[in-house]
């Protein structure tokens, strides 16, 4: 059976699937690969279905060695993948052999890659998942990114071939300048308008506090109503009475600096949320390096909803250009 | 008091049940969400009841949004004020070592964080709160139950209400700014909730001591454990017992050897006798762990 060495782990490097659901109301978020499609690519392109579990790589990639044959497929941001030091597409199946080593060049574009392995990688499931979840040390390598020694094992029955190819046209495009749709709501009617506007009209910048929690961004100052604080929600005008904080859900603590909370979020909090990324653009904000710069776009629910079945269609198009 | 409800995306639906904290919005809260996972309807990903709130995780595709929103406005009104509804819950019992070294020593550490860098976490609270010294306040913060309003946050950890009318809650702020350390199971403070940290990590709530009892359990190997990862649930009303250094140095050793149990009651919970009369009912309640 195929395993995976790691000789060299990347900057944080974690084994990823389509998450866990059902755990939310226990402080468990739902982890997964932060950028959802690009790992459904992978998938499709080494002949796994969307479950199978693959390695989510952060802007530096890691050295690995297959103890054995292997169909592997790398996608999402621009990291080239090199077997032996030899360059190999990205949104391409290609084999590996027994004891080759794969690594990568350095990142170009866009922030998280994405390795599927014909068979999917056979780690631990804890509460029907693979996801790494590292605050509660669930899922991946002992709920934890991997590590230099590390052996993932590789599941049997892999039936992927080499040479698929995703048509250029239904590749994401990983860009410096983002627009991410929201719907706004939850608690924006403690924004003034002065303060919804310059929400809307800022171009923030992500900042390098960005990670599978959530994403930072400066860049302005939003205006908040004055008020009496109500019992137990703290003085700041921007505190809350603790409350659920849906995935995506963009924070403003103290009004400055809005958080995009993202798959391994604080499940609640005190902070008030002005808006909601719609689910699709997760993936842009996951693919959002520092420096991004970045508009929210408000987007009403039938036009989110419009959207989600657009993403739905895109993702039939791609099983469609990969069947054989 | 009318809920306010919101969109969170494509996915979430977020009800605000009241802007205040109070055990009745608690209460509703976890009515409702008690409704809606016994009817659980298809598509429903998440219930997440809160202290004053709750959302819905849904599929969007399988449950048409607004048609799904109507049904929780319509169990909404079938709690109403939640005051004719009962319960099912448990009373657990959690001993704690109050000014512990651990904790202590963590709260040195970040004293340049702190509203009151020249006492500790305990005795800043008692004072601001009118107590006459630690001992008091222990005894107010141990005296009655509390609600699990909340769990969340991160992995199994509960927020705590005290079963007290308002003019007894115990408020204190949270940190000026958050540590980057906190010993896993140390209990907590921050606005009017008691917490439990379940792991070690960042917090900005006050530090006042430290329970031997485990309650986040990822490798499910110890006793609670067996059937989930995380052992409070919302609703749990919990009474926490002061305990000297050396009970703590003998749970702990049978906590590492995967030999304790947190002990623990089912009772019925019915709201408006408790907020006739809370201590009263507070005392019923409590003799359940005699």
């Amino acid at each position: 059976m195929t395993a995976i060495e790691v000789r060299k782990p990347g900057l944080s490097t974690t084994v990823q699937d389509r998450g866990r659901s059902g755990y939310y109301h226990l402080g468990i978020p739902p982890s997964g690969a932060l950028d959802m499609y690009s790992p459904e690519v992978a998938n499709a392109l080494v002949g796994n279905t969307p479950d199978a579990a693959v390695l989510e790589i952060v802007y530096m990639g890691p050295e690995l060695r297959f103890t054995g044959p292997a169909v592997v497929a790398v996608t999402g941001a621009e990291i080239a993948p090199r077997v032996n030091g030899e360059a190999r597409p990205q949104w391409e199946s290609f084999a590996v052999a027994e004891g080759d080593v794969l690594d990568f060049d350095y990142l170009k574009a866009g922030a998280r890659a994405y390795l599927a392995v014909s068979g999917g990688l056979d780690t631990r499931v804890d509460l029907g998942s693979r996801a790494t979840y590292v605050i509660g040390s669930l899922g991946g390598v002992d709920g934890r990114p991997v590590a230099e020694g590390d052996v993932l094992p590789v599941g049997d029955g892999g039936t992927g071939r080499p040479g698929r190819v995703l048509p250029a046209a239904l590749r994401p495009v990983m860009a410096k300048d983002v627009e991410v749709r929201v719907v706004m709501g939850l608690y924006d009617h403690r924004l003034t308008d002065t303060g919804r506007a310059t929400f809307l009209d800022t171009t923030w910048t992500l900042t390098p506090v960005a990670d599978r929690m959530g994403f930072r961004y400066a860049g302005g100052q939003l205006e908040t109503v004055d008020r009496e604080p109500p019992f137990g929600a703290g003085q700041d005008p921007s505190n809350i009475v603790d409350s659920p904080y849906p995935i995506g859900s963009i924070q403003v603590p103290g009004g400055v600096e809005p958080i995009v909370l993202h798959r391994d979020a604080v499940s609640g909090g005190g902070y008030m949320m002005v808006a909601t990324v719609i689910s699709g653009d997760l993936d842009v904000v996951a693919q959002s390096a520092p420096r991004t710069r970045t508009r929210f776009v408000e987007v009403d629910l039938e036009t989110a909803l419009g959207l989600r079945a657009e993403r739905k269609d895109r993702i039939a198009r791609m099983y469609a250009a990969l069947g054989d | 008091m009318s809920a306010r409800y919101s969109w969170g995306g494509d996915e979430f639906v977020f009800v605000e049940l009241a802007e205040e904290m109070s055990l009745q919005a608690n209460f509703k809260a976890v009515a409702i969400t008690n409704l809606l996972r016994d009817e659980r309807p298809d598509g429903i990903l998440e219930i997440c009841p809160a202290n004053a709130s709750y959302q819905v995780r849904y599929d969007p595709d399988v449950l048409e949004p607004h048609a799904f929103l109507a049904h929780l406005k319509e169990l909404e009104d079938r709690v109403g004020d939640a005051l004719g509804v009962t319960l099912d819950c448990r009373v657990v019992e959690i001993p704690v070592l109050y000014q512990d070294p651990w904790t202590t020593e963590t709260l040195m550490r970040f004293r340049d964080r702190h509203q009151d860098p020249d006492a500790t976490d305990i005795e800043y609270a008692a004072r601001i709160n009118g107590f006459a010294g630690v001992d008091e306040f222990i005894g107010a913060h141990s005296g009655s139950p509390w609600f699990t309003s909340m769990v969340g946050f991160v992995a199994g950890l509960p927020f705590k209400y005290q079963m007290v009318p308002r003019e007894r809650q115990i408020v204190v702020p949270k940190y000026l700014r958050p540590r980057t350390d906190t010993p896993k199971q140390t209990v907590g403070y921050g606005g009017c909730f008691s917490c439990i940290y379940s792991v070690r990590g960042a917090g900005g709530y006050q530090m006042f001591g430290i329970t031997p009892a485990p309650i986040y359990d990822p490798r499910q190997t110890k006793p609670d454990f067996t059937e989930h990862t995380v052992f409070m649930r919302p609703g749990d009303m919990v009474k926490f017992r002061p305990i000297d250094r050396d009970e703590y140095d003998d749970a702990q050793a049978r906590a590492e050897a995967g030999e304790y149990r947190i002990t623990v009651r089912p009772v019925e919970f019915d709201l408006q006798p408790f907020l006739d009369d809370p201590d009263g009912y507070n005392k019923r309640l409590l003799e359940v762990l005699a």
